[in-house]
């Protein structure tokens, strides 16, 4: 069973690219690491390997889980299926 | 998987199980480094440790120097020590220290006698010590009797994705059968320092973890010359994917899984709370953080890797992990356990765990880690600050 996104937890608001990249409008299948069960989700942008996609929209302020845990702030709205990087999220340490 | 009960160790005098029966010549500094790798040379089966420093250190630094000494030598993994040094004070107080758990240790000092004479009685010592080692028999101990450090390094992308998480799955397997665990690296939680907190078994060590952690925050704000935004996490780390501190923070947390941890340790002290989980306040160093959750007695470690850290520790076994296929294909002599097939999702996270159960097991047994077979002997003392 191959996948093309990995999930940490259930919780989780945003998912990583484990193929080399994923490209506009691909129909990608993602992994439930926690319960080990199965999703899916089409893109919106080319995300390469190690980057995330948003499994939802998100908006300004909003809060990024990965592991279950909070690992910054939205700081430019996304839609479900865009790359999640520092041009729309920011720390929220400094 | 169902977990074996045992494993082959060698029994020490003191009650802990060795995973090596490694005989050391100790250097107490700097200076006697020399000697020591004379004797290393002149006895086959003994190795020298030697390293950097031992000289004019003073305070809670020469304290660490001492314990880092003590500890090394009081690690069952070890047999039978010889200690040398160019005065005789420092070396006794080491002698003393590591008399304590029952093993052979006896010290030399250079001064009045020079090199040549000091070689020529350490090594009739040091034969007849490797000798009387060599007899001994590796015997079944409980699992219970391991004590696994973990730290991680040259970190990418799929440590935080599925080598760590693979250690902390076999932490959930192994914490219940009553193993010692512990974990460091104070710098990479920066991020996670409040959900890390959480995670001590009592108040008391939650609000010594959260004291630790603002010591060190504190230093980096002292010495920085403005916040780590800059450099946590690094371009290289941008480049692969990650976008917070916090998120390498949580990727590096994995590795300890649901425990909780029983207690803080400081570098190379000893637990002294019985089974559980501890952390331990280290740099993210590689070899630094080994050499000291070695001198607190711990005696095999696990180490995973994304781009290929290739760090070995002369009395500690290390055993590698990766879940970076690529790093298996281009440097696999480095790598112990093959985690790979999770991003494929041909293994899933539990059979990860039981796969490095297995090797860790084959490992305390006496299979060679890849850093021993290359020779990896990284003994790095952890400097607090600078000498007098």
């Amino acid at each position: 069973m191959s996948t093309d996104i990995i999930i940490h937890d259930k919780k989780d608001n945003v998912g990583v690219v484990v193929i080399e990249k994923i490209t506009p409008k691909q129909d990608c299948k993602c992994w439930i690491m926690e319960d080990d069960s199965s999703t899916d989700i089409q893109s919106m942008d080319e995300i390469p390997l190690g980057h995330k996609i948003a499994m939802v929209d998100l908006k300004e302020g909003d809060t990024i889980l990965k592991y279950g845990h909070d690992i910054g702030k939205v700081v430019k709205s996304i839609k479900k299926g865009e790359h999640v990087h520092v041009h729309n999220v920011k720390t929220k340490k400094w | 998987m169902k977990i074996p009960k045992s494993f082959l160790g060698y029994k020490r005098e003191n009650g802990r199980a060795g995973t090596r029966n490694h005989v050391i010549i100790l250097p107490v500094d700097d200076i006697s480094n020399a000697c020591a790798e004379a004797v290393a040379n002149n006895i086959k089966g003994t190795i020298a440790l030697p390293h950097s420093y031992g000289r004019l250190q003073f305070g809670a630094d020469l304290e660490l120097h001492f314990r880092t000494m003590i500890g090394t030598g009081s690690n069952p993994n070890v047999a039978a020590v010889i200690v040398i040094g160019i005065e005789p004070k420092w070396t006794k107080r080491i002698v003393d220290g590591i008399a304590k758990t029952g093993k052979p240790v006896e010290g030399f000092h250079i001064e009045r006698t020079g090199d040549i004479g000091t070689v020529m009685k350490a090594s009739k010592k040091a034969q007849e010590f490797v000798m009387w080692a060599s007899e001994k028999q590796r015997e079944e101990c409980p699992i219970s009797d391991l004590w696994i450090s973990v730290k991680c390094g040259e970190s990418d992308t799929t440590s935080g994705l599925a080598s760590n998480p693979t250690v902390g799955n076999l932490m959930d397997k192994l914490e219940p059968l009553g193993v010692h665990l512990c974990f460091g690296e104070t710098s990479e939680l920066t991020g996670a320092e409040k959900v890390c907190a959480t995670r001590g078994a009592t108040k008391e060590a939650s609000d010594k973890f959260m004291k630790t952690w603002s010591s060190y925050n504190d230093f980096i704000l002292k010495e920085a010359t403005d916040d780590l935004s800059e450099s946590q996490p690094t371009a290289g780390n941008i480049a692969g994917g990650l976008t917070t501190i916090e998120e390498k923070a949580f990727g590096n947390f994995q590795k300890i899984g649901s425990c909780k941890f029983v207690d803080v340790l400081e570098p190379a002290e000893e637990p002294k709370k019985g089974k559980g989980l501890y952390f331990m306040d280290t740099s993210s160093a590689a070899a630094e953080c080994v050499t000291l959750q070695a001198a607190a007695g711990f005696n095999i470690h696990l180490f995973p890797t994304g781009q290929g850290n290739i760090v070995g520790n002369p009395i500690e076994p290390v055993v590698k992990l990766t879940a970076n296929p690529l790093t298996v294909k281009g440097m696999g002599e480095h790598i112990d356990c093959d985690v790979s097939k999770i991003l494929s999702r041909e293994m899933n996270l539990s059979e990860a765990g039981d796969k490095l159960i297995e090797t860790t097991l084959r490992v305390a047994n006496g299979r060679l880690t890849c850093a021993e077979a290359l020779g990896h002997k990284e003994f790095v003392m952890t400097k607090l600050y600078r000498s007098a």
